[in-house]
């Protein structure tokens, strides 16, 4: 009787036969950067790979669907999202010996919960025209008054800007920086909108000469025939290299407690921090490698050597809460 | 005696549906109810009060916009005859098969400052930088108001047209009689008699316009939707995303009680069987043209300047946009929207009848609560039939524990999930279609139906269905296009490898990449112009 009524919920909901030899992803991040990496993993190793992609709510489905969750891996586009996986007890231990000769200990989890696979800058650009190169710049330096009506930038709770802000709280406290956001509030040229190319698009547009955004997003951009020109009239510049260094961030990921599919799991992973994907998300993705020794694309190199902050994310992620509660304290999106 | 037991069939027939589709929602107010109210009192503190002014003069711009469209277009098509009239019926519903988020993206790119329209300006008069003129930033809260006005008026369109066809225009006959002119007449007549459809549409609209996301996201203005997801996925709290959820829908509660409690006493049967030509009015010379012009001026805005943008990057991008697995994408949202559509009218026809035979004074209650749905924007009510639903997996998966058989998620992770959630987001629309049809049955046709022996099943299948026909096709036409374009729950409710014409669109637009998403927006458009087409023609041969 019970397996009858399973076999005939089983054909009514559709539900899909899983193979033998597959991993199934969830994937913050968007499908045309991470397919081309799964169809070559799936090429060298003829496991098939299933995606779900959303920019919302995955943590939530994984963390709702408990141990009966199809996905074995979580990709992630910023660091804030895999310590929180971790932090719900969502993640199990990536041992690999392959992952961890690859990937250097700072950009892995101490206790191997979760691994970066990219690095990306969050960058000022500058005006061409109205501004020049600012190498002497700094975060700090966007609260100065002389900006006053030309920064432009995205909303201040997307994770990049969170990152930013919790960063700045770990460097300088609580009060300094609740100072320094209102001092860039005022310095905003709009009120903050559209993702990180749209800010640049407004440089280019004359809307303000100042703009933060990620690294790889003007890489992507020099590649668009339609976005080229607005990537052509800005510097990209690394703020704080006479101090610190720059503020990383980065994508990576989770293995799930509830995998069904470890092995295949682990092996994507390794597949991942290996040379080949690696090369691949510096070439077409523009991002910096996590593994030493793997070439820049042409472009990214052509940027130049910077300095990292090299203050642990797992830091940084402490500040998170508090950079949010900042944010709305001074209204910095309204 | 008889009697009794039947209606309790019904009436239970009705709250396990009332029921069924508000489990979602039950278990959101029981998540927002877990104390924890550290991140709710922070966010009283600071933004919460801009969140519900915006999202006030949202709901208020969208609703005062879209009467002031759709009432007179209404008016006009159903009962005067002016040049273009016939076109102009139906292709009035077009811009309802376009997603509101691609209008807003089409807009912006067309009227900001790198823009065509913005360009040709700085040309024309030579201006060079953005200090040297003025013009209007469509990134702002009016700016929101007409991209959602002009999507959603088609609502209030059919749903006033509808009720202006089905009513008694005898009434309005008599007012010509007696000297009124035809704007009075409207004003004095038809807007009072059409009253309870009027209501209807608001809400609809009024839900729909609290549960955007994408729009008012990417317009970068804050409203109590913003706020939801600010607090579920930026302080990670779902009991304070919830409660905020929660005080959306005890506005609209309110609200639709007291509108309901007023209307009481008004209700007016009178139908007769709907004649197609109700010309009363013959517009000629100078009124004629400014209907047409007013119905062209609508068209063009909120429907061809759209498709054409997209039409040309479509053909400027095909390279790069075309895409062999479209089919593939547009027989799934077709599938999808089809379940869903026939489900949610299903359902709707039990409810709002057992309401009009009902006796208890709640009987109004299961199609209230089933509505509410509506209300909650896609990526919450996503969550909200997660939770029910991964329960029930997983109280299944321990039933069914030594049998050798783990189903796993047989129903949070399959299309089950998915069509679940579209009939519990778009019953309203449904029963808000259907009622406004079933209103209008006098309920002496129920007396004599019962009086020739007929119980209430037969009444319904052979005297109620048959009238309502033109109700069921506009709800289910509503609903199926609602289906095509949603997006924040398909994201995150789909299987594994699976594709929407939305979720397909979604990828290139969250990178200001439009032109190549332009094919899959113009499918979408496409494929909801085809229930389109068929409603309005089995109208045509109905009368």
């Amino acid at each position: 009787m019970k397996r009858a009524i399973a076999t005939l919920l089983t054909a009514v909901t559709c539900m899909p036969a899983f193979a033998a030899d597959e991993v199934n992803i969830y994937s913050f991040r968007q499908p045309f950067l991470i397919q081309p990496i799964l169809d070559d993993f799936t090429k060298q190793t003829g496991i098939k790979t299933n995606v779900v992609f959303a920019k919302k709510g995955l943590i939530e489905r994984v963390k709702r669907e408990g141990k009966h969750s199809r996905a074995d891996l979580v990709l992630t586009s910023n660091f804030s999202a895999m310590i929180q996986l971790e932090d719900l007890g969502l993640t199990q231990k990536i041992a690999s010996k392959a992952v961890e000769s690859n990937i250097p200990a700072s950009f892995r989890d101490p206790d191997g919960q979760w691994v970066a696979l990219t690095k990306r800058v969050r960058n000022v650009y500058s005006s061409k025209v109205r501004l020049g190169k600012l190498e002497a710049l700094s975060y700090e330096e966007l609260a100065d008054p002389k900006y006053k009506g030309k920064i432009c930038t995205r909303s201040g709770k997307h994770p990049y800007n969170l990152g930013l802000v919790a960063s700045m709280i770990a460097h300088h406290g609580e009060t300094e920086t609740k100072e320094w956001l209102v001092g860039v509030k005022k310095n905003l040229a709009r009120k903050p909108q559209g993702n990180d190319r749209a800010q640049v698009k407004a440089v280019k547009e004359g809307l303000c000469d100042i703009a933060l955004g990620n690294s790889y997003y003007f890489g992507k951009m020099m590649t668009d025939e339609k976005q080229k020109s607005w990537a052509d009239s800005v510097y990209i510049n690394f703020p704080n290299q006479k101090n610190r260094g720059s503020h990383l961030n980065v994508s990576g990921v989770v293995l799930t407690k509830y995998a069904k599919n470890k092995e295949n799991a682990l092996k994507l992973i390794e597949f991942m921090t290996d040379n080949k994907a690696q090369n691949m998300y510096a070439s077409t993705n523009m991002e910096y490698p996590v593994k030493p020794g793997v070439e820049l694309s042409k472009m990214v190199a052509s940027w130049g050597a910077f300095k990292e902050d090299s203050l642990p994310l797992a830091e940084i992620s402490k500040y998170r809460p508090l950079a949010l509660k900042l944010i709305d304290e001074v209204k910095f999106d309204l | 005696m008889q009697l009794k037991n039947k209606l309790s069939n019904w009436q239970i027939t009705a709250w396990v549906i009332g029921l069924c589709l508000s489990t979602p929602l039950a278990f959101l107010i029981f998540e927002s109810l877990q104390g924890e109210s550290e991140v709710f009192s922070h966010l009283w503190n600071t933004v919460l009060w801009d969140y519900i002014s915006n999202t006030v003069w949202l709901i208020v711009g969208v609703l005062l916009l879209s009467a002031l469209i759709a009432l007179p277009l209404g008016w006009l098509t159903a009962y005067c005859h002016f040049p273009g009239k016939r076109i102009f019926e139906w292709a009035l519903m077009l811009p309802l098969a376009m997603p509101t988020y691609i209008i807003a993206y089409v807009y912006t790119d067309l009227l900001d400052y790198a823009g065509p329209v913005q360009i040709f300006l700085r040309d024309w008069f030579g201006w060079t930088s953005p200090d040297d003129y003025w013009f209007f930033d469509i990134r702002t809260l009016p700016g929101a108001i007409v991209m959602i006005a002009l999507v959603l008026y088609p609502y209030l369109y059919l749903i006033f047209k509808t009720a202006l066809r089905e009513q008694s225009f005898k009434l309005v006959q008599a007012s010509q009689l007696m000297g009124l002119s035809p704007f009075q007449s409207f004003l004095k007549v038809s807007l009072p008699l059409s009253r309870g459809a009027i209501v209807a549409a608001l809400a609809l609209i009024s839900m729909e316009t609290m549960a955007d996301f994408a729009t008012v996201h990417y317009f970068a203005v804050s409203t109590l939707t913003t706020a939801v997801y600010d607090t579920w996925l930026g302080y990670y709290s779902l009991t304070a995303a919830a409660k905020i959820s929660g005080i959306m829908l005890l506005f609209l509660f309110v609200a639709l009680s007291l509108e309901k409690m007023s209307r009481k006493s008004k209700v007016v049967h009178e139908r007769q069987s709907s004649v197609n030509d109700t010309s009363l009015y013959k517009l000629s010379g100078k009124s004629g043209w400014l209907a047409t012009l007013f119905c062209t001026l609508v068209l063009i805005l909120a429907f061809f300047i759209p498709v054409g943008v997209l039409l040309s990057y479509a053909i400027d991008y095909f390279d790069q946009a075309w895409n062999d697995a479209f089919f593939n994408y547009a027989w799934q949202s077709l599938k999808i929207s089809l379940y869903v559509s026939v489900i949610a009218i299903f359902l709707s026809i039990l409810v709002v009848f057992y309401q009009r035979i009902g006796e208890q004074k709640s009987k109004g209650f299961p199609g209230k609560v089933a509505s509410m749905g509506y209300a909650l924007p896609g990526t919450v009510l996503a969550i909200a039939v997660l939770l029910p639903l991964t329960l029930f997996d997983d109280y299944l998966n321990r039933w069914l524990d030594g049998t050798g058989l783990e189903p796993g998620l047989l129903f949070s992770g399959t299309i089950f999930a998915l069509v679940f959630a579209y009939v519990v987001r778009f019953y309203a629309i449904a029963q808000g279609a259907v009622e406004a049809s079933f209103v209008r049955i006098s309920p002496s046709i129920d007396m004599a139906s019962a009086s020739l022996g007929k119980n209430n099943l037969q009444t319904l299948g052979r005297v109620h269905i048959p009238l309502l026909k033109r109700g069921i096709l506009t709800a289910g036409l509503l609903v199926f296009i609602e289906c095509m374009k949603e997006l924040p729950a398909a994201l995150l409710l789909r299987p594994f490898n699976f594709e929407t014409l939305a979720t397909h669109v979604f990828q290139f637009v969250s990178d200001e990449q439009l032109e190549l998403a332009s094919i899959s927006a113009l499918f979408i458009v496409l494929v909801g112009l085809i229930p389109l087409y068929l409603v309005n023609r089995s109208m045509e041969q109905q009368s």
